[in-house]
């Protein structure tokens, strides 16, 4: 009985089909938005992790001030570090592996016509294996270039791009504020990261040279540390946390005036971002689930209406009350559903364009798309029973009276 | 059990309406068919023979009285039993043939049993059976929309019988036919009552189709005039 109900609820969408496609279409259109959306959505988290681990996923950064994550004020006046915070960090923890000084700024670099304002990066050696730079021409830095300060540089593909063209760079000499600074090497490029900022933009120098020529003072901003393989970030994370309270003579219950980052943290926090933002569209497109269900229901009373004679004739030969209900109920249904069907379809279609488009994977989530076909369905239920109990409802004698 | 008429209507009245505006379409009816037997109920508009006929097809219940079917008080019954009362037992046949649009004149024969829950082979069978006893076994797959009024009523019959009913009521089956095609389905409904023994109860105002029956009913402003048994014209 219930398969020739649905039979039955098939050969009337059919018999109809331009009207009846016009009738899902609200649906179609709120099932393939959500789908797109959230797939689109869910391809971008996927980046942002990917990205993050292509970084070192074993790294974390040390910054002055308190963590923005946990609701201290960025951007304070704490202390910064010094290259001798640095040093204690990689030497006394057992749990560190490298740690890297970082010191930067903004500046322009010059060469013959042609200039760039780009980051001015002081660090040493262990900030390139730390962050898993690799050389495309040249080499890195001389320990006894780094000892002494000496103006020497390492390009990124960007200001390389720039200044010279394809032009190889390695024994140029570029001018930087005051400094003349030659050319010893050029990194391999590593594109844009995940904000999309362009991560080969930017000139480094040995910290001794940035600190005496372009700094004007000794200040380290950042420490660049990588956790041994065989310990856990946790753990190191901790460690640090001690010794930079000793070193920064923190008190007993004072708060840290500086943090750690964890790239799984940062990892985290964007993907909270994206995970919030796709949410939100989600949540709009639904909105235009409803309305398609509106539409159906909409449908499904003129169709009642329109076939109220038919419903007569079952009525008498014998159709009881809940199989005309379940006729109409299912018609819906079946309606709702080819709609969504049509909508994960076209959904998943918008979302393999978007993906290609803004260059992230297409990761289709098989719940997503159960919970979509799941809900046209329900849509169909609800927006199907007050129709379908119209037309139970009808007085067999009218019913075949009516014109 | 056995004994009991097929169909007895004892003191039944069907009122439209309250209090001044009250209408008695139906007034304190009596009256018994037995099974086999062929009846024409004749009167005026307004008469009540289509509110009797709605009665008796338990498509309405009366306001009082007594009536049973096969001896079951059908007064008292809910909707959706009366609703399976007319699967099993009862088949319609309308003046406007009611067939359903867009859809083959096997499949709408078909529709009773799917509502008996018969499967899809049985279903065929059998109404490709009941289209041959109404003669139109080669028109089985046109829409109504290409049969001829006749023809469809033929189908409309073929529907009313395929269930096998105990009755067929026919509210006005040749209204909206010439006189040609009415006597070929009179002849079709007196064919059904002599050969398979099928009790027919019509509604007419056409004196001519009303003798087809042998059994006339007359009525007037809800009562029963006059009830008289006819002996068949040869």
């Amino acid at each position: 009985m219930l398969w020739e109900t649905v039979r039955l609820a098939i050969q009337a969408i059919f018999r109809n089909a331009l009207r009846s496609f016009l009738t899902v279409l609200g649906i179609v259109i709120g099932v393939a938005a959500v789908i797109a959306m959230v797939t689109v959505g869910q391809g971008s988290t996927e980046q942002v992790t990917a990205d993050v681990e292509k970084l070192g996923a074993n790294v974390l950064m040390v910054l002055p001030g308190q963590d923005p994550m946990e609701g201290g004020p960025v951007g304070t006046a704490d202390p910064m570090f010094t290259v001798r915070d640095n040093d204690m960090l990689e030497n006394q923890l057992a749990s560190v592996g490298l740690s890297a000084p970082i010191s930067q700024s903004r500046a322009r670099v010059v060469f013959g016509n042609e200039n760039r304002r780009t980051d001015v990066v002081g660090t040493d050696n262990r900030y390139f294996e730390a962050a898993r730079w690799t050389l495309a021409r040249g080499r890195f830095f001389d320990p006894a270039e780094v000892q002494s300060g000496k103006p020497v540089c390492v390009l990124g593909e960007t200001v390389r791009r720039d200044l010279f063209g394809y032009a190889d760079p390695v024994g140029e000499t570029v001018r930087i504020r005051a400094l003349s600074c030659e050319i010893v090497g050029l990194l391999q490029s590593k594109g844009a990261s995940t904000f999309g900022a362009d991560q080969d933009d930017f000139v480094i120098m040995p910290i001794k040279t940035f600190h005496r020529r372009i700094a004007g003072n000794s200040d380290v901003s950042t420490l660049f540390v990588s956790v041994r393989e065989d310990a856990s970030t946790e753990r190191a994370k901790e460690e640090i946390e001690i010794l930079m309270r000793e070193i920064r003579r923190i008190g007993r219950g004072e708060e840290d005036d500086f943090s750690v980052m964890d790239m799984k943290q940062l990892a985290t926090m964007l993907s909270g971002i994206t995970d919030i933002l796709t949410g939100l569209l989600s949540a709009v497109a639904a909105v235009s689930l409803v309305v398609g269900g509106i539409g159906i229901m909409n449908i499904m009373l003129v169709s009642v209406t329109e076939r109220t004679r038919e419903i007569g004739i079952r009525l008498a030969i014998g159709a009881q009350a809940r199989q005309v209900l379940l006729q109409f109920l299912v018609e819906a249904i079946i309606l709702s559903l080819i709609g969504g069907l049509i909508g994960i379809a076209l959904g998943l279609g918008l979302a393999i364009l978007g993906t290609n488009w803004l260059s992230i994977p297409f990761t289709p989530d098989p719940g997503i798309v159960l919970l979509a076909f799941g809900f046209s369905a329900l849509v169909g239920i609800v927006f199907g029973f007050f129709p379908a109990r119209r037309a139970a409802r009808l007085d067999p004698i009218e019913a075949l009276r009516h014109e | 059990m056995a004994d009991a008429p097929l169909i007895e209507l004892a003191g039944i009245s069907r009122v439209y309406g309250e209090g001044e505006i009250a209408v008695r379409a139906l007034d304190n009816i009596d009256l018994t068919v037995e099974a086999g037997d062929f009846i024409a109920i004749m009167g005026p508009s307004g008469s009540g023979k289509s509110t009797a006929m709605n009665v008796i097809g338990c498509l309405d219940s009366p306001t009082s009285g007594h009536y049973r079917f096969n001896g079951i008080e059908v007064a008292g019954l809910s909707q959706d039993q009366r609703a399976l009362l007319r699967r099993h037992y009862l088949g319609f046949v309308f003046q406007g043939y009611n067939l359903l649009p867009r859809t083959s004149a096997l499949h709408n024969v078909e529709l009773p049993l799917i509502y008996k829950g018969l499967g899809r082979a049985e279903r065929r069978a059998a109404a490709a059976d009941a289209l041959r006893k109404v003669g139109l076994e080669d028109r089985a797959h046109h829409d109504p929309s290409a049969l001829s009024g006749g023809q469809q009523q033929r189908v409309a019959i073929a529907r009313a019988l395929v269930g096998n009913p105990q009755v067929i009521l026919a509210d006005e089956p040749t209204g909206n036919l010439d006189t040609k095609t009415s006597v070929e389905i009179m002849e079709v409904l007196e064919g059904l009552n002599e050969n398979e023994g099928l009790t027919i109860v019509m509604v007419t105002h056409e004196t001519d189709m009303a003798q087809y029956a042998r059994r006339l009913i007359w009525m007037v402003d809800g009562r029963i005039e006059r009830d008289e048994r006819k002996r068949k014209a040869a």
